[in-house]
């Protein structure tokens, strides 16, 4: 990680918009009949992101999560959601690990990987039925 | 009381300014603990119980040698009642498959706590639901201490065994074994008491104890990985099956069936951890050494200062008990600071910090939060990595203030 002890205003790691994510989380909440619902856990730390989607025309017209963890599997809800509301199904196929990685924009430690993917899980298993794909 | 900073000086992993509170996870080693290990790599490296040679001859005497310091380092009567395992899980896996499924039937209790690790709810659960037994929890009280009237209530119905905790690997909540042990025994229970936190920490005497088991981790005091201890009553261990078969736990074998070696070996299957058992002789050499009466009043010293000091910072909750009734564990949380985001900002001031369920996930359930941070602390630990580690939680406040 490039970062050290003391460092001040933008942290390199806990970044400004990271924070705002974590704290105003962006399409929070949860859809009444939504079209599709899933929820993964992370028990090792106990971060929980579920998210619920409601599609129209081939179109992901409205979607929600919920969840409670750290800040990295909380923003990269959030941001997760932001790039997907209004994206076609098509589309939002083949957002990968690398993509969501890019979209937090920070260097990522092995310990943490799991927390910033957990969303893309949630969507992958979710919306897509991949289940069982490792996103390690 | 020793002298801690001299007493550092034999672990040189603490040479480049590294705060490790994490020792409920994992201790750190001396020189003394590896240097048993190399010796017998480098000196007489070799099989033992089977060669003839005199390098096998001194292995040998070694790995047995570690046996009896063992045995002396909790009272056991005899050195046939120190099982040498991979640590606190197996013995525990070790009892429940041997002693469990021979002698726990359809319909009997098995009295656990929540406070307990899942090492010692998860080979019960296994054994219950292949014996057709049930299992009772023992909850807790706000303080996170152990129900007594609970846990005597569950006396009542006659549980077939009780195991529970030495000390609360996640609270680190000092349960009272003595009279809790006494209490099952007199209910007619077996009794396992789990010592991963225990043994490390204070002295403890088997015999005094009276349980029928009592389980723990070499590398929880500071030994390496891969040895562990199981002490189990003579005559308890003399009535049970093997657990793993094969190597060392055979006297004859023939075609029509197999003697098994007599006690402790019975129980020690394959080629073993040779260099680790001789490592964790060097350990229990190096904790009497520095006494084990002196390790406790060090780590209750430490663990009174850390109270103190977390106990004044704002949106801090501290779980457990008071200082006087803990071991040297402090777990806590953070307002609006996950753990994990905590312990990552920690580890950049090289402080060492775990975040998670610790093992514990009944307890974090109770306890109706999905995780914890936790600090730990040993013989080696000073008041200036609490200091440190308070810094770490102020600048986890700044940034996510």
């Amino acid at each position: 990680m490039n970062t050290s002890p003391g460092q001040s205003a933008d942290d390199q790691f806990y970044r400004e918009y990271i924070l705002d994510h974590y704290k105003n989380p962006r399409n929070y909440g949860r859809l009444e009949h939504p079209d599709i619902s899933h929820e993964e856990d992370n028990p090792l730390c106990g971060d929980v992101v579920g998210m619920d989607f409601r599609i129209k025309d081939g179109v992901i017209d409205e979607i929600r999560f919920h969840g409670r963890g750290c800040a990295i599997s909380q923003a990269s809800a959030s941001l997760l959601t932001e790039r997907l509301r209004g994206l076609p199904l098509d589309d939002a196929k083949k957002i990968n690990k690398d993509d969501v990685l890019g979209e937090l924009g920070i260097e990522i430690s092995p310990a943490r990987i799991k927390c910033a993917l957990l969303p893309l899980k949630v969507l992958k298993v979710g919306a897509y039925g991949l289940a069982g794909e490792d996103e390690e | 009381m020793y002298d801690v900073q001299a007493l550092r000086r034999d672990f040189p992993i603490f040479d480049n300014g590294l705060a490790y509170l994490d020792s409920a996870n994992t201790s750190q080693r001396p020189r003394q603990v590896t240097g048993a290990m190399m010796e017998y790599f480098e000196k007489f490296n070799s099989n033992i119980h089977r060669a003839a040679y005199h390098i096998a001859e001194e292995a040998t005497d070694r790995y047995e040698g570690s046996r009896e310091k063992i045995r002396a380092f909790i009272n056991a009567a005899s050195t046939k009642e120190i099982i040498y395992t991979r640590g606190t899980t197996e013995a525990i896996n070790l009892v429940a498959y041997s002693w469990g499924r021979a002698n726990v039937k359809p319909g009997d209790l098995i009295v656990l706590t929540i406070l307990d690790h899942h090492s010692n709810i998860v080979p019960w659960q296994i054994l219950a639901s292949a014996n057709g037994a049930t299992i009772e929890y023992v909850d807790i009280d706000d303080r996170g201490e152990l129900r007594q009237d609970q846990f005597r209530a569950l006396l009542e119905k006659q549980p077939k065994l009780v195991s529970f905790s030495h000390v609360s690997n996640a609270l680190g909540t000092i349960n009272p074994v003595t009279e809790m042990v006494a209490a099952a025994k007199a209910a007619g229970a077996t009794v396992l008491v789990d010592g991963a936190q225990g043994a490390p920490h204070q002295r403890v005497d088997v015999r005094a104890l009276g349980c029928d088991f009592y389980a723990f981790s070499g590398h929880k005091m500071l030994g390496p990985t891969g040895a562990g201890i199981l002490y189990g009553r003579r005559q308890l261990l003399e009535s049970m099956d093997p657990f793993l078969a094969g190597g060392d736990m055979i006297k004859t074998v023939r075609i029509e069936g197999t003697t098994y070696h007599d006690l402790p070996w019975k129980f020690e299957a394959g080629t073993q951890a040779i260099a680790e058992v001789i490592g964790l002789g060097a350990a229990v050499d190096y904790l009497d050494g520095v006494g084990m009466d002196n390790v406790l009043a060090h780590e209750h010293e430490i663990t009174e200062y850390a109270y103190e000091a977390l106990s004044d910072i704002d949106g801090l909750t501290l779980f457990g008990p008071p200082p006087s009734r803990r071991a040297g564990v402090v777990s806590f949380a953070l307002d609006g600071i996950h753990p994990h985001d905590l312990a990552t900002i920690a580890d950049r001031d090289q402080v060492c910090l775990r975040a998670g369920h610790h093992c514990a996930m009944p307890l974090m359930t109770r306890l109706g939060v999905p995780a914890t941070a936790r600090a730990s602390f040993y013989v080696y630990t000073l008041k200036e990595e609490v200091d440190r580690l308070v810094g770490s939680i102020k600048e986890a406040q700044r940034i996510f203030k």
